[in-house]
């Protein structure tokens, strides 16, 4: 109770301060540092509202400096980092030509350790770069389909267990271009609570958002189905002609993976169409990492589209639609991204075909063990690997959302304060992390986001979790009421060496 | 004890009486009113709005049983043009093989000949040895290399602006800049013929569209003149309106050049495609630091998407290097437009869309042939003649549904500089053999 109420005086603090901070810029008593209008704009009408911009001007530029680091290597278990440094709080940065190497990295979304140098590994990406260049130059349904986009394709149906399936240049383009195309003015959409990124341009599409706390509530969803189809289109009262309920697989801010086996028999009971959005789950959750549908046990075929991307477990760019024949021909020829964006380009398409190989077996690679364990080997040490540090994390007293066997640990910090002292901090100890705050998170639950990944190892992690309980004590950021475990050592030894 | 108690009371008592005379009659009347309104409140039986209570449990579960949602996608025929696309085997480079045949390329916007260059070539393995193929992040955590800073510098440099913004994907540029800056209750002109991408942008900011035909300075101006008279008359709502104008470089959709010098004397924002000539993907918005620097936290597909892949960053820095290394490759390309707009012109039955020095130009049905199907049946035939005698075309493909001027079906010519005048000379007359052929 008490850190809520501190959190809101740490907002009302910096917001007086802010007003005090524009008061003096505009009397001409500090220095402006933002760039400017040009002079014969002026009597234009302003570009951008001055109190939109507070919250950027006064609140954030202070801890600016804790996103947007620029690095200069892959981003795997551990990366460089440019120096940059600021002279004028934040105002302008500038590099110092340094690098700060080996940082830990907890920020990247890189579950499966797919972004590695690793000559040998990108043998075939390399080759494939050589034979087709960089572009594509045109779009699908022009002149952009290559014979490569067919086999990836035909690979991804066969991975997720569907008919057939899409791919697409960007992950962020393949829900704002496809969506539309799905969905028209008469249909209706619930949207289950949704971090995600692409759903911005649904407009003439009547939506209901459920707000973050129903995550996981049942009835409300239950409530907002029967009320949809009773009611239905607001002040005309014409039946809606479908409903789409939309989900994450595992939403990226809160860490929690989706209960899909009763949206399923809901969605069942009320013959609704389901649209998962496997961006974070795909390759990082499940036993062979087919996503939630594995890690639930349910059939493919319940899910009506499944939607995932390949920026993160895969370590390539771009997203894919998969479901039925019917579906995803309609998609091919109705989609906007098929008619006017540009085709996903080749040697990406490549490492996502090898990555994906090497998760099903087909290819020889072996990781260090016997062929037949060996591709499974990312999966289950991304398994272990989350499952170790979200024990930890909980027995030294933080709170962390999520589910278990997610790989997603939001930790929560709550004061905007600690927000920039924690990153800085561990920045000193070299390790990288991930802080969010408001606008993407509850004003009240700013949180650092730690991003678990196969290419960990226990050091690293055991750095991590040193660092975290140092800089816990330091900051107390300790907020659990449960006592901490003395005896740590007992799990440890049962419950993850005998895996081996 | 008591009696002094109760004297005190009723001392109290007679201040409070006294009290109520002297206080003016508003205050009492006010009062009165309140205390009034608080006993109806808690007395008035408090009813739920969403409960339009006319319909009995029985038949709410009636109606929800009989529901049928209509299916999630219309099927879609079997001889779709989208279903029976064009598979390219092999890179889509000068020398391409479509369905199997060896053709020229003159369908992939591959306009300075890069897609295949060994200096791009050699600049995105050096990158991808050093990074690795994806960035795993968007730009805000740790998903900006150095490369994608040292890319955003050249691009302003080379456009000669303060600062450029890049874009992991060429349609989500201008379809993320335009709500960053217009939102709703602004006002926005733009041409007729802008392309999908615009179009979509202008959609997700919610402002008012106000078209001006294409190309047409006098009607954007008539349509400007309206405006200035409607905030006359409301002087306070025109203060807080902003205005854009949006217009095309070179529209994709009609081949020609919005008129600039008449338009307007400085630009505040541009925004370009690295898919086409850079032989990238991707895109920027480049111009002065004040507007690109809003973009860097409100441009939707910047904060929420993974950023470009350094490959790609590395390659368009290479291709860049080129252009300025080489800069008559221009003058050879503009050359080689003109060249083909002119053998071009004079087939029977189609016509020319397009400036001459636009190395995208559109053939177009001189006549329609009754339906636009129809129309597109036809073109798809003259297409199908040329791929089978060695020169690759495509047909500018649309969205029939969704947009909002829909172009009349066409064939696409792309023009590059890897073509040589025998290749141009080539493929016009098989154009209009193909024309002469198919449309007689």
């Amino acid at each position: 109770m008490y850190v809520a109420v501190l959190t809101f005086v740490g907002f009302g603090v910096g917001t007086i301060f802010g007003y005090l901070r524009d008061f003096m810029r505009a009397w001409g008593l500090e220095k402006r540092n933002v760039a400017q209008e040009r002079e014969q704009q002026k009597d234009f009408v302003p570009l951008y509202q001055d109190f939109e911009n507070f919250y950027t001007r006064n609140l954030y530029m202070r801890i600016r400096d804790n996103w947007n680091r620029p690095i200069c290597s892959v981003p795997g278990p551990q990366f460089d980092l440019m120096e940059r440094v600021t002279d004028d709080y934040n105002w302008t940065f500038r590099f110092t030509g340094r690098t700060i190497k080996n940082v830990i990295n907890m920020g990247s979304y890189n579950y499966l350790g797919f972004a590695e140098t690793d000559p040998n590994a990108l043998k075939t990406v390399t080759k494939e770069l050589q034979k087709y260049g960089t572009g594509i130059c045109s779009t699908r349904q022009e002149m952009g389909t290559l014979d490569k986009h067919v086999e990836l394709e035909n690979l991804v149906a066969k991975f997720l267990g569907v008919e057939d399936a899409m791919v697409f240049g960007m992950g962020f383009a393949t829900n704002s271009m496809n969506i539309p195309a799905l969905v028209g003015k008469a249909n209706m959409k619930q949207y289950y609570p949704f971090d995600g990124d692409g759903m911005n341009s649904l407009h003439d599409i009547h939506s209901r958002f459920l707000p973050k706390n129903l995550i996981g509530d049942m009835q409300s969803l239950e409530k907002l189905l029967r009320d949809a189809i009773i009611y239905g289109q607001p002040r005309s009262h014409r039946a809606w002609k479908k409903i789409i309920i939309l989900v994450e697989g595992i939403y990226s801010m809160e860490g929690s993976i989706v209960q899909l086996p009763e949206i399923v028999s809901l969605k069942k009971k009320y013959k609704a169409y389901l649209y998962l959005d496997e961006a974070h789950s795909i390759g990082a959750v499940g036993a062979t990492g087919r996503g939630v549908v594995e890690y639930f046990g349910m059939n493919p075929d319940d899910v009506d589209v499944l939607m995932g991307t390949f920026t993160k477990s895969f370590g390539a760019a771009g997203g894919y639609i998969a479901g039925k024949k019917g579906l995803v021909d309609f998609l091919r020829a109705h989609s906007h991204s098929a008619v006017y964006a540009t085709s996903m380009c080749p040697p990406v398409a490549e490492q996502i075909i090898r990555a994906m190989k090497c998760l099903m077996g087909l290819d020889g690679t072996t990781q260090g063990k016997t062929p037949s364990l060996a591709w499974l080997q990312r999966v289950r040490q991304l398994g272990k690997n989350t499952r170790y540090f979200r024990r930890r994390l909980h027995e030294m007293g933080f709170i962390i959302y999520g589910n278990d066997d997610s790989p997603v640990v939001p930790l929560l910090l709550y004061m905007p304060g600690k927000i920039g002292a924690f990153a800085r901090r561990m920045l000193e100890k070299n390790i990288g992390v991930v802080v969010v705050g408001f606008p993407a998170t509850p004003i009240t639950e700013s949180r650092a986001r730690f991003c678990v990944s196969a290419a960990h190892t226990r050091e690293m992690l055991d750095t991590v979790l040193n660092a975290l309980d140092e800089l816990g004590d330091f900051l107390h950021l300790k907020y659990s009421r449960y006592s901490k475990s003395s005896h740590p050592e007992l799990y440890e030894e049962t419950l993850f060496e005998f895996e081996d | 004890m008591a009696a002094a108690a109760s004297v005190g009371q009723q001392w109290v008592l007679v201040e409070m009486v006294q009290a109520f005379y002297e206080a003016p009659a508003y205050h009492l009347i006010l009062e009165g009113i309140l205390i009034l309104w608080i006993i109806r409140l808690i007395f008035s039986k408090t009813y739920k709005l969403q409960e339009r209570s006319d319909l009995t449990p029985k038949e709410k579960e009636e109606l929800i049983e009989e529901w049928q949602p209509e299916p999630l996608v219309p099927p879609v025929s079997k001889d779709h043009p989208a279903l029976n696309y064009n598979i390219v085997s092999g890179p889509p480079t000068h020398k391409i093989i479509v369905n199997g045949k060896e053709c020229i390329n003159f369908a992939s916007f591959n306009f300075l000949g890069l897609l295949d260059n060994e200096k791009v070539k050699s600049a995105a393995q050096a990158s991808l040895k050093k990074y690795g193929v994806g960035t795993c992040g968007p730009r805000g955590f740790y998903g900006t290399f150095d490369v994608h800073l040292e890319l955003e510098d050249r691009l302003a440099k080379f456009m000669r602006t303060e600062e450029a913004i890049i874009y992991s994907y060429g349609f989500a540029t201008i379809a993320s800049a335009i709500p960053a800056y217009s939102k709703r209750g602004d006002i926005v002109f733009v041409d007729e013929a802008a392309c999908f991408a615009i179009q979509k942008g202008l959609q997700a900011s919610r402002s008012n569209i106000k078209l001006f035909k294409h190309n047409d300075m006098t009607d954007l101006e008539r349509l400007l003149k309206e405006q200035e008279t409607e905030d006359q008359k409301n002087p306070r709502k025109a203060r807080v309106t902003r205005r854009f104008i949006v217009v095309e470089g070179l529209y994709m959709n009609t081949g020609d050049i919005c008129p600039l010098p008449e338009l307007i004397d400085d630009i505040d924002l541009i925004s370009a495609n690295m898919e086409n000539s850079l032989a990238s993907i991707g895109g920027f918005c480049c111009g002065r630091s004040f507007i690109i620097d809003h973009q860097r936290l409100s441009g939707q597909g910047y904060c929420f998407s993974a950023s470009l892949p350094p490959l790609l960053a590395a390659a368009a820095i290479e291709a860049l290097n080129i252009m300025e290394d080489n800069p008559d490759i221009f003058h050879t390309l503009r050359a080689k437009c003109e060249r083909i707009h002119r053998a071009l012109q004079g087939i029977s039955g189609l016509n020319v869309v397009g400036e001459s020095f636009s190395p995208a130009l559109h053939l177009r049905l001189e006549d329609s042939y009754g339906s636009r199907e129809n129309d597109v049946k036809l073109l798809k035939k003259i297409v199908d003649y040329c791929i089978n005698r060695g020169i690759a075309l495509t047909q500018a493909r649309y969205l029939d549904k969704e947009e909002k001027y829909l172009p009349s079906p066409s064939i696409r010519v792309v023009v590059t500089v890897e073509q040589t005048e025998e290749e141009l000379d080539r493929a016009a007359s098989l154009i209009k053999e193909a024309a002469q052929s198919v449309l007689n």
